[in-house]
C-alpha cells in the first residue's frame, strides 16, 4: 500500500491534525485572534467531515488499526460535529489568554476521538485513548485564574492516569494470553479456549478503564469536580464528545472482541463473564448517580451526577448484548451528547452574565431570557427522558432492546432499576426548571448585559441543538435508522 | 377530520409563543372551540355503526425499525372523551378570561394539557398513547407551579412526582406488552393472546400505573392537594379531563390487552374503588377549604367510574364512561365556580370565612350555578351525575352486589358533605354587617359581578350537564356498541 493512498484513507484524521497546527500558529503570530483561530478550527472541523463522506464503504488497514466503515464514518462525523459545537461555546467564556493553543488542543483531542472510533486494535485504540486523555486533562484546567479549574484538572489527570495504567496493565495481560491486540482475532481465539482466570482479570482490567471514561460508579469520583471547575467548553467536550467516543470503542471491545466471554445478567440466569460486570457498574451508577444528584444545588454539579447516572442507562443497552441494544446504547449515547452540549452553552451563558451556576443564578431565567429557558427546558426535560423529545425515544429503545435481549424478560430487574432511576431524576431536572420558571431572579444578581455579535453565536447555538432534541424526538427515525444501518 | 383537532390545539399553542400578547386569549379561544367544533361535527355526523369499532383514521409509519407507526382511531368511547374534552377545554379558556400574569406562557401550557389529552383519546398506537399521555404532565406542573395559589410548589410537584411514579409503571407495562407481543399496536395486541402467568401480573401493573392518575385509593393524596394549588383553569382541566385519561388508558390499553389479568383483578379494583368513594366522601365532610372538599369529591366520583370499570358487564363499563363524562362536567363547573367566582372575588375558600358573606345575595349567578352543579354532583334525577351512577350501580348489582350497598351509602355522604359546602359558603347564617368587614376585610358590595366570558362557561356547562341528565341515551347510545366489542367483554 503507497503512502499516498494510506494518506487518502486517513484524511479525515490528517486534515484535523493539520487544521490543529495551523491554528497553533495564528496563535502564536497573534496573542489575541480568537476569532480568527476559532473559525479556523471551525473550518478544518467542517473540512474533515468532508473528507469522510467520499471515503469507500468498508477498508480495514494494518489488521485493524484503521477500520472504516459505516458505522465508523457515521460516529467521526457525529465526534466532529460535537467538537464544532464545543468550538461555538469557547467564545462565551472570557477572552482567554491562549486561544490558539486551547483550540489546538480541542482539535487534538478530537483526533484522539477520531482514532477511537475508528481503530478496531487494542494499541491504536490506547492511543487514542491517551491521547484524548492528555488534551483533556490541560483542557481542563486552562482557565489558570480559577483555583477550581487547576482542581478540575488536577482530579481528572490523577484518576485518568491511573485509569489508564488500569487499561495499559488489561491490554498487556489480554495480549499474553491470546497473542493479539486486534479486536476480531481476540474473538476468534476467545471462541476456542475456555477462558482462563488471568484472562478474566485481563477484561476486568480494561472495562475498569472505560468505566472511569464513561465516568460509570464507582470510578466517577472525578467528574462532579472536572465538570464543576472546568471551563465551560472543556467540561461540555468531556461530557459529549469524550463519552460518545469511549462508548462506541468501549461496545466495540466487548461486543467485538470479548463476545464469546458474554456470560449473562438475567436475573435467575447470571453466567460469569463482562455482562454480569457492566450489569453491575450499571446498577451502581444508576442508583448513585441519581441519588446524589437529588441534593446538588450547583447546576453543574448536578449534571455531573446525572451523567453518572446516564451512563447507566447506557450499559444497559451493552448488557444487552446483541445488535439492537449496541444501536439503543449509540443512539442514547448521541442524543445525550448532544443535550449536554446544549445544556453547557445555556450555563456558559448564564455563568458569563451572572457570574456563577448555581440554582441561584438560574433563577428567573425565564423572564430574563425565553429562548434560554425555553431551550434549557428542552434539555432537562430530554434528559428526564419526557416525551416527545428525543431522551424519551432513546430510553425507550433501550429498554425495549433489553428486554428483547434473553428470554423471559431476563433482564427487567434492570429495566425496572432504570425506570426507578429516571423518576428519580425527573425530581432534580423539575428542581432546575422550577429555578428558572417559578423561582423569582434572586437579587445580586447583575442585570443581563449587552452583548456583541459573538452573544448571537452562542444563542443561535442553543436553539440549534434545541430544535435538533426536539426534532430527533419527533423524528427518531432520521438518527435511528442509520445507527441501525451502520452496525454490522 | 377529527385528528385536526390534535394538530389545531399544537398549533395554537406554537402561535402563542411567536404572537403578542394580546392575541393570547383570543388565539386560545378560538383553538379549543375549533376543537370543540370538530368534535361536535364528529359526534353529529358519524353513523353509529361506524363507532363501535375502534376504526383507523390516520396510519402513516413512525419509526419502522421499531414498529411504531402514528396511528389514531375513533370509536364512541373516545369520542365521547374528545367532546367533554372539548367542553371543558373551552369553558376553562373563558373562565381565565382575565388571566394577567405571563398570559402567553399559561395559555401555551394550557393548550398543551388539551392537545395531549386529545392525543390519548385518539391514539391507537401504544407508544403514540404514551407520548401523549406524559406530554400532558409537564406542562400541569407549570400551570399550578407558576399561575397557582396555596402552596403551589408543594402541590405541583406532589401532583407531577405522583404522575410520573404511575408512568413508571406504565412504561414497564407497555414495554412488557410490546416485547412479548411483538407489535405496538393496540388493535393488533388486542387480538393477542398474552400468557396467562404474564398477564397476572402485568396487569395491575399497567392498570395501576394508569389509575394513579385518575385517583384510585390510596394513591389518590395528589388529587386534593394538587387541586387547591392549582389556579381555576388548572383545576378544570385536572379534574375535568386529565383524571379521565386514567381511567380511559385503563379501559383501553389494560383491560383490553389483558382480559385474563382484569378477571383476575377486577375485584380488587372494585374493593379499592368502593373505600375510594367512602373514604373521600367521609374526608370531604371535614375540610375547611371549598376547593379541598371539591377535589376529595373529585376522588370520590372517580370511584364511580372505577367501580363501572371493575364490573367488567357492557352496562357497568358503559356507565363508568357516562360517569367520565358526566364528572368533566360538573368538577370544572364546580371548580369554575370555587376558584374563579368565588375565590377571585372574596380572596378565602375557608368555609367558615364564606359562610359570614352571605354570598348568595352578593352573587346570586354563582350561587345558582353551584346549586346545578351540587345537585348534579349529588346525583340528582334530571342530571348527569344521576344517569351515570345508577348506570354503574345497575351493572354492579349484577357483579358486585356488597359493593352496591357501600357504594349506595358513599352517595349519601356525598350529598351529605356537598350540601355542607353549599349551605357554608352560599347560604350562611347571615351575621351583622360590621362583623362581616372585620371577618374578612371585604365587603360584600364591593364584589365584582360576574363577567360575560364566566356567564358563558358556566351556562354551556350546565347545559351539558342537564342535557346529558335528561337524555342520557344520546350519549349511551355510541358508548355502548363500542364498549360491547371490547375483548374483556368475551
Amino acid at each position: 500500500m503507497s503512502y499516498l493512498e494510506l494518506l487518502k484513507l486517513a484524511s479525515p484524521e490528517a486534515v484535523v491534525v493539520l487544521t490543529a497546527l495551523v491554528v497553533l500558529s495564528i496563535g502564536l503570530l497573534a496573542k489575541r485572534a480568537m476569532s480568527a483561530c476559532a473559525f479556523v478550527a471551525g473550518l478544518g472541523l467542517i473540512i474533515s467531515i468532508g473528507a469522510i463522506l467520499p471515503l469507500p464503504a468498508h477498508e480495514t488497514l494494518f489488521g485493524g488499526m484503521l477500520v472504516i466503515s459505516p458505522l465508523t464514518s457515521l460516529f467521526q462525523i457525529i465526534c466532529l460535529a460535537l467538537a464544532f459545537f464545543t468550538i461555538l461555546l469557547i467564545q462565551a467564556e472570557k477572552a482567554s489568554r491562549h486561544p490558539g493553543e486551547y483550540l489546538a488542543l480541542v482539535l487534538l483531542a478530537t483526533v484522539g476521538l477520531m482514532l477511537l472510533v475508528g481503530s478496531e486494535e487494542l494499541l491504536m485504540i490506547f492511543i487514542g485513548l491517551e491521547l484524548l486523555g492528555l488534551s483533556l486533562y490541560v483542557m481542563a484546567a486552562f482557565d489558570k485564574t480559577d483555583v477550581r479549574s487547576a482542581e478540575a484538572g488536577l482530579k481528572y489527570f490523577l484518576f485518568g492516569s491511573t485509569a489508564s495504567a488500569f487499561t495499559l496493565f488489561g491490554i498487556s495481560v489480554v495480549y499474553g494470553m491470546t497473542g493479539t491486540t486486534g479486536l476480531a482475532p481476540i474473538a476468534a481465539k476467545l471462541a476456542t479456549t475456555p477462558i482462563q482466570p488471568l484472562l478474566a482479570v485481563g477484561i476486568v482490567m480494561m472495562l475498569v478503564g472505560f468505566a472511569f471514561k464513561i465516568a460509570a460508579a464507582p470510578f466517577h469520583l472525578w467528574a462532579p469536580d472536572a465538570y464543576q471547575g472546568a471551563p465551560v467548553p472543556s467540561a461540555a467536550f468531556i461530557a459529549s464528545g469524550s463519552k460518545v467516543a469511549s462508548f462506541v470503542v468501549l461496545g466495540k471491545i466487548v461486543l467485538i472482541g470479548f463476545a464469546p466471554a458474554h456470560g449473562s445478567a438475567g436475573w435467575h440466569a447470571m453466567a460469569a463473564g463482562w455482562s454480569p460486570l457492566l450489569a453491575a457498574l450499571a446498577a451502581l451508577s444508576i442508583v448513585i448517580g441519581n441519588l446524589v444528584a437529588l441534593v446538588q444545588s450547583n447546576v453543574r454539579r448536578l449534571l455531573a451526577y446525572s451523567a453518572v447516572a446516564h451512563a447507566g442507562y447506557t450499559l444497559i443497552g451493552f448488557v444487552a448484548g446483541d445488535r439492537e441494544g449496541f444501536s439503543a446504547a449509540l443512539f442514547y449515547t448521541t442524543i445525550y451528547a448532544v443535550t449536554l452540549v446544549g445544556a453547557f452553552a445555556v450555563v456558559g451563558i448564564v455563568r458569563r452574565d451572572t457570574g456563577g451556576d448555581n440554582f441561584s443564578n438560574f433563577s428567573g431565567l425565564a423572564s430574563r431570557s425565553p429562548l434560554l429557558a425555553g431551550s434549557m427546558a428542552v434539555f432537562m426535560l430530554s434528559l428526564a427522558g419526557i416525551p416527545p423529545l428525543a431522551g424519551f425515544f432513546g430510553k425507550f429503545y433501550l429498554f425495549s432492546a433489553a428486554l428483547h435481549a434473553g428470554a423471559n424478560q431476563a433482564l427487567l430487574w434492570l429495566v425496572a432499576l432504570g425506570l426507578v432511576g429516571s423518576f428519580v431524576s425527573l425530581y432534580y431536572y423539575l428542581l432546575v426548571l422550577k429555578a428558572i420558571f417559578v423561582d423569582a431572579p434572586s437579587s445580586g444578581v447583575a442585570e443581563p448585559m449587552e452583548h456583541g455579535r459573538s452573544d448571537f453565536l452562542q444563542r443561535a447555538t442553543v436553539t440549534v441543538l434545541a430544535t435538533a432534541v426536539v426534532f430527533l424526538g419527533v423524528m427518531p427515525n432520521v438518527l435511528a435508522s442509520r445507527i441501525v444501518a451502520a452496525i454490522p | 377530520m377529527i385528528a385536526w383537532t390534535i394538530y389545531l390545539t399544537f398549533g395554537g399553542a406554537v402561535l402563542l409563543l411567536v404572537l403578542p400578547r394580546a392575541l393570547a386569549r383570543w388565539i386560545a379561544l378560538v383553538a379549543t372551540i375549533a376543537g370543540l367544533a370538530l368534535g361536535s361535527v364528529a359526534f353529529v355526523a358519524t353513523p353509529i355503526a361506524d363507532l363501535t369499532q375502534f376504526r383507523t383514521i390516520v396510519l402513516a409509519p413512525w419509526v419502522p425499525a421499531l414498529g411504531m407507526n402514528y396511528h389514531l382511531a375513533l370509536d364512541g368511547v373516545s369520542l365521547t372523551m374528545l367532546l367533554v374534552t372539548g367542553i371543558s377545554a373551552v369553558s376553562t379558556v373563558l373562565f381565565s378570561w382575565d388571566v394577567e400574569h405571563r398570559q402567553n406562557e399559561f395559555f401555551f401550557w394550557l393548550l398543551l394539557v388539551v392537545a395531549g389529552c386529545y392525543g390519548v383519546f385518539l391514539s391507537a398506537d401504544l407508544f403514540l398513547l404514551f407520548v401523549f399521555y406524559e406530554l400532558v404532565i409537564v406542562p400541569k406542573y407549570f400551570l399550578i407551579a407558576i399561575f397557582g395559589s396555596t402552596n403551589k410548589e408543594y402541590g405541583a410537584m406532589k401532583l407531577t412526582l405522583y404522575s410520573f411514579f404511575g408512568g413508571m409503571f406504565v412504561f414497564v407495562g407497555i414495554l412488557v406488552a410490546y416485547v412479548s407481543g411483538g407489535s405496538l399496536d393496540l388493535n393488533q395486541l388486542s387480538q393477542f393472546e398474552f400468557s396467562p402467568q404474564l398477564q397476572s401480573w402485568a396487569f395491575p401493573v399497567l392498570f395501576l400505573g394508569f389509575v394513579v392518575l385518575a385517583g384510585i385509593w390510596p394513591l389518590h393524596t395528589w388529587a386534593p392537594t394538587g387541586h387547591a394549588a392549582a389556579p381555576t383553569a388548572g383545576s378544570m382541566l385536572l379534574a375535568g379531563i386529565v383524571m379521565k385519561l386514567g381511567s380511559y388508558a385503563g379501559l383501553r390499553v389494560a383491560m383490553n390487552l389483558f382480559p385474563q389479568g382484569f378477571e383476575m383483578w377486577s375485584k380488587w379494583i372494585a374493593v379499592l374503588a368502593v373505600i375510594g368513594i367512602v373514604y373521600a366522601a367521609a374526608v370531604a365532610l371535614r375540610q375547611r377549604d371549598l376547593k379541598f372538599v371539591i377535589g376529595y369529591s373529585s376522588v370520590s366520583h372517580m370511584g364511580f367510574a372505577l367501580l363501572g370499570l371493575a364490573t367488567a358487564n357492557a352496562l357497568g363499563v358503559s356507565g363508568a364512561v357516562l360517569q367520565m363524562f358526566s364528572h368533566g362536567v360538573i368538577a370544572a363547573l364546580l371548580f369554575a365556580v370555587a376558584g374563579r367566582m368565588i375565590y377571585r372575588r372574596t380572596h378565602t375558600r375557608q368555609l367558615d370565612a364564606l359562610s359570614g358573606m352571605n354570598l348568595s345575595h352578593a352573587m346570586p349567578f354563582a350561587a345558582f350555578a353551584f346549586v346545578v352543579a351540587a345537585a348534579a354532583s349529588m346525583g340528582i334525577p334530571g342530571f348527569s351525575g344521576f344517569a351515570a351512577e345508577i348506570t354503574i350501580l345497575i351493572g354492579a348489582w349484577k357483579t358486585y352486589p356488597v359493593a352496591v350497598w357501600i357504594a349506595g351509602a358513599g352517595i349519601v355522604l356525598v350529598a351529605a358533605f356537598t350540601l355542607r359546602a353549599l349551605k357554608l359558603s352560599f347560604f350562611g347564617e347571615k351575621r351583622a354587617q360590621d362583623e362581616v368587614t372585620k371577618d374578612t376585610a371585604v365587603n360584600r358590595k364591593e364584589f365584582n359581578p360576574i363577567t360575560i366570558p364566566e356567564k358563558i362557561g358556566a351556562c354551556m356547562l350546565m347545559l351539558t350537564t342537564f342535557a346529558v341528565g335528561v337524555y342520557p341515551k344520546l350519549l349511551l347510545d355510541r358508548i355502548m356498541p363500542a364498549v360491547e366489542t371490547m375483548r374483556f367483554l368475551k
